[in-house]
């Protein structure tokens, strides 16, 4: 009890020393303990480097696509990555794992997770701010400090690392192995330390936030679908990270100590025979996939909540099955841990443990599904408003189910023998980890951008960028999967020497003229944001008219977000369709006196 | 806050907002979580550890390489300082901060008794021809699993005893609260729960 108490007046004197002395412009947007500024810091950061990932993956994708064409102006650019106008397999190695890393730790983590958890979770369940401002300031300046580390690997002697976002061994841990496994693998290792630093940081503040900070009536189970993912993610993040903080700690041993963790016995490169002796790059495999596989889950479960909870706002109706959804957020993260070998297939695995992480793995397709399902079903019924965010949370809809029954032939080990390491992978965790979290990241900020600036995004705008991004993305990575079917192996930068892949070569061309559309298409997007930034139409506090707590304070919400007044919670996130003196719906601070509760 | 304010939210579920469940603040489960995730962090440590030896059928022999008596020293060295700690925590609950802090202080030392040992205990294996990347004994895996796993708990007990000294010198001046000087035990029982499964997998199989 006495906890209790000293953390209320903790509250009431924070909120004392604010009024005395507003902080200073440093204090307010730089060094800001304000979970709503870290927040915006994390997605403005993630949107900068989501478009270094994107100029990598229009780099690839002009070389796939075109894999005879001379290209002088980008041998100016990259001296070294393309010679005399033809870029070198070396540079395509170190372009496609820094798109990959970039894409997936400081893009969708960060936007994602980093951005949109810090800024929702405390707001929607009516605390004043994160558990421990200060850490999650801390974490975000130890994050940014893991992105330009990561950057800056592309200038080290040797260049950026070339081993695959997933850093094999040997590959990644002898240098003579290949160019970017000089400095640039040891810079991109380091980078990581710093990035799981700030991400068990982030996600510590998350898993206390939701357990402590809930205001009054907030029981677990009114909370809405968006923090109950970020919950479950968080915890995810901090139970598997650990094994990649092992395993790179003892990759930069490998490097530079001469320890032998991953390098084999008697392995011979670039005509040398290497000291090593008695390391198992199998052991990488484990320990990277053991954080790996609950990495994906980590992004696409947030993506998953940000729709549910945008849907509802649309179709004016709850979303369907509420707390089944939640058991089955519970299920999947849960299964998430247990099945990281369906990644190691084709490593010698023996057959029973093979036979184990298939059936684990399409266990994981039930709660998938009844998911998936129970976001269908919150459509059904409802009179949809078609709006910007809605199209996009449809969007993660169709990715998620498309892009869902390609992962019923990978989990299968029969079946991944044939399309391990293919176009097939490519496209299925492009359209998942990479599609159903973009289009979720996309449909959050047209959502809440009123909320966190003030002013509506043009919805034009939004329109015409929606199907630029959908159509091509949906075209691109469709198409791989057949690419994958007929064999072509992902990784490889050109296809021009082998006879049984002639035949992909207009596919790739449609494929990255899809990817130039994709591309040019978010301009549109920068466009929009940064115009309605300062000219866009000024937001009501409530604009779509939906329940959680972040629409019933005003847009932008104050640095104390509800007051100096501790809120009371009276009902669950969904009350949609209800009459009330406001319309058809009834946010959560309502009282049951008002409007009858229905959860 | 009031007795009858008290009861009244014992009487209404923990879990329903507005109070800490389990009638924890936000900075013990932030802890708890911490120590969650660095937990798995040795378990990493020693799952890879399982893996390499059991891959190997040279693996070296404990009982030639390590001195039994020696380490069950260290062993109870370290659960003594665990005995201590709890010591110390119950003078925190009675508020009897000097008795605290004393027996935060002859924690430290403990730790740092024990650190003593860790390092003569390399220094001997090292004279005896250990290095990360060999040893006389066997599989060459066992030297860089040696040094890093007993290197990275060294590396906490030398945390544990910084955090004890900056606790001990605040329970001192009375800046300290019950609850902190409980976390800084946690963390410290933490440390000592990992000594427990490097002695037994690393030491004892």
């Amino acid at each position: 009890m006495a906890q209790t108490t000293e953390q209320t007046t903790d509250m009431r004197h924070g909120s004392d020393a604010e009024h005395a002395h507003e902080p200073g412009f440093i204090r307010k947007y730089v060094f800001s303990f304000d979970h709503k500024v870290i927040g915006i810091q994390y997605i403005i950061t993630g949107l900068l480097m989501a478009l270094v990932g994107a100029t990598l993956a229009m780099l690839i994708r002009l070389q796939l696509g075109w894999p005879d064409r001379v290209w002088p102006l980008l041998s100016q650019i990259f001296p070294k990555g393309y010679v005399s106008g033809v870029m070198t397999p070396e540079f395509y190695l170190a372009v496609v794992t820094m798109h990959g890393t970039i894409m997936v730790f400081f893009f969708m983590s960060y936007v994602l997770v980093s951005g949109f958890g810090n800024y929702l979770v405390p707001l929607q369940i009516g605390a004043r701010d994160m558990a421990f401002p200060f850490l999650n300031m801390l974490s975000f300046w130890v994050g940014s400090i893991s992105a330009l580390l990561m950057i800056s690997s592309f200038f080290v002697e040797g260049g950026a690392a070339a081993a695959g976002w997933t850093a094999y061994p040997p590959l990644s841990a002898v240098a003579s192995a290949v160019p970017g496994s000089r400095n640039g693998q040891t810079v991109w290792l380091v980078s990581m330390a710093f990035f799981i630093a700030s991400f068990t940081l982030s996600g510590l503040n998350i898993v206390a936030t939701v357990f402590s900070e809930r205001a009054r009536g907030m029981s677990m189970w009114r909370m809405p679908l968006t923090v109950w993912s970020y919950f479950i993610a968080s915890i995810l993040g901090l139970l598997a990270f650990p094994a990649l903080t092992a395993a790179a700690v003892m990759l930069i041993l490998d490097r530079h100590t001469g320890t032998s963790f991953f390098i084999p016995i008697g392995l011979v490169v670039a005509g040398q025979h290497l000291s090593h002796t008695g390391g198992s790059p199998l052991l990488w495999q484990h320990l990277f996939w053991f954080l790996g596989h609950p990495e994906v889950y980590v992004l696409i479960l947030p993506a998953l909540g940000i729709a549910c909870d945008v849907i509802p706002a649309f179709t004016r109706k709850p979303v369907f099955g509420y707390k089944l959804s939640v058991w089955c957020l519970i299920a999947v993260g849960a299964l998430s841990m247990v099945v990281w070998g369906h990644h190691m297939f084709v490593s010698g695995m023996s057959p029973f443990t093979g036979e184990y992480f298939s059936v684990a793995t399409l266990t994981i397709t039930l709660p998938m599904t009844v998911f998936g399902v129970n976001m269908l079903a919150s459509l059904w019924g409802g009179s949809i408003r078609l709006r910007v965010p809605m199209m996009f949370a449809c969007a993660v809809l169709a990715l998620f189910g498309s892009g869902g029954l390609g992962g019923l032939y990978l989990g299968n080990a029969t079946a991944d023998m044939q399309l391990t390491d293919t176009y097939f992978v490519v496209g299925h965790f492009h359209m998942m980890i990479g599609g159903v979290t973009l289009m979720a990241t996309f449909g959050g900020l047209y959502y809440w951008y009123p909320k966190m600036f003030g002013r509506m995004m043009n919805e034009k705008l939004g329109t015409a960028h929606f199907w630029l991004t959908f159509t091509p993305f949906f075209v691109i990575f469709f198409m791989q999967h057949f690419l994958g079917i007929q064999g072509a192996p992902r990784r490889y930068y050109a296809f021009t020497a082998y006879d049984f892949l002639r035949e992909t070569r207009l596919q790739n061309t449609i494929i990255s003229s899809a990817a130039m559309v994709l591309i040019s298409g978010q301009l549109l997007f920068l466009i929009n944001f940064i115009w309605s930034l300062f000219k866009g139409r000024k937001a009501a506090d409530n604009p779509w008219e939906a329940t959680t707590l972040e629409w019933t304070t005003s847009s932008p919400p104050p640095h104390d977000n509800f007051g100096p007044h501790p809120l009371t919670v009276h009902r669950w996130a969904y009350e949609y369709g209800v009459p009330s003196d406001v319309g058809d719906y009834a946010d959560q601070r309502v009282p049951k006196e008002r409007v009858a509760v229905t959860a | 806050m009031s007795l009858q304010a008290s009861a009244a939210v014992q009487q209404a579920n923990r879990w329903d907002g507005g109070v800490c469940p389990f009638g924890a603040g936000w900075r013990t489960v932030m802890l708890w979580w911490f120590i969650i995730s660095d937990g798995l962090l040795f378990a990493g440590f020693l799952a890879a550890y399982g893996y390499a030896r059991l891959s190997v059928s040279n693996w070296p022999d404990a009982s030639q390489v390590f001195s039994l008596p020696f380490l069950t020293a260290m062993t109870v060295v370290l659960l003594a300082s665990g005995a201590t700690m709890t010591l110390a925590v119950e003078a925190a609950r009675r508020e009897e901060w000097s008795t605290c802090s004393t027996f935060i202080l002859v924690t430290g030392l403990i730790g740092l008794a024990f650190l003593g040992l860790q390092a003569w205990e390399w220094r001997h294996l090292i004279a005896d021809g250990a290095r990360m990347n060999t040893n006389p004994w066997g599989a060459v895996a066992f030297g860089a699993y040696f040094f890093v796993i007993t290197g990275f708990h060294g590396l906490h007990v030398f945390t544990g005893t910084v955090v004890l000294a900056t606790a001990a010198r605040r329970v001192w001046a009375r800046r300290a609260t019950a609850v902190g000087v409980e976390m800084v035990g946690l963390y410290w029982h933490f440390v000592e729960m990992v000594w427990v499964f490097i002695f037994t997998l690393f030491y004892l199989l």
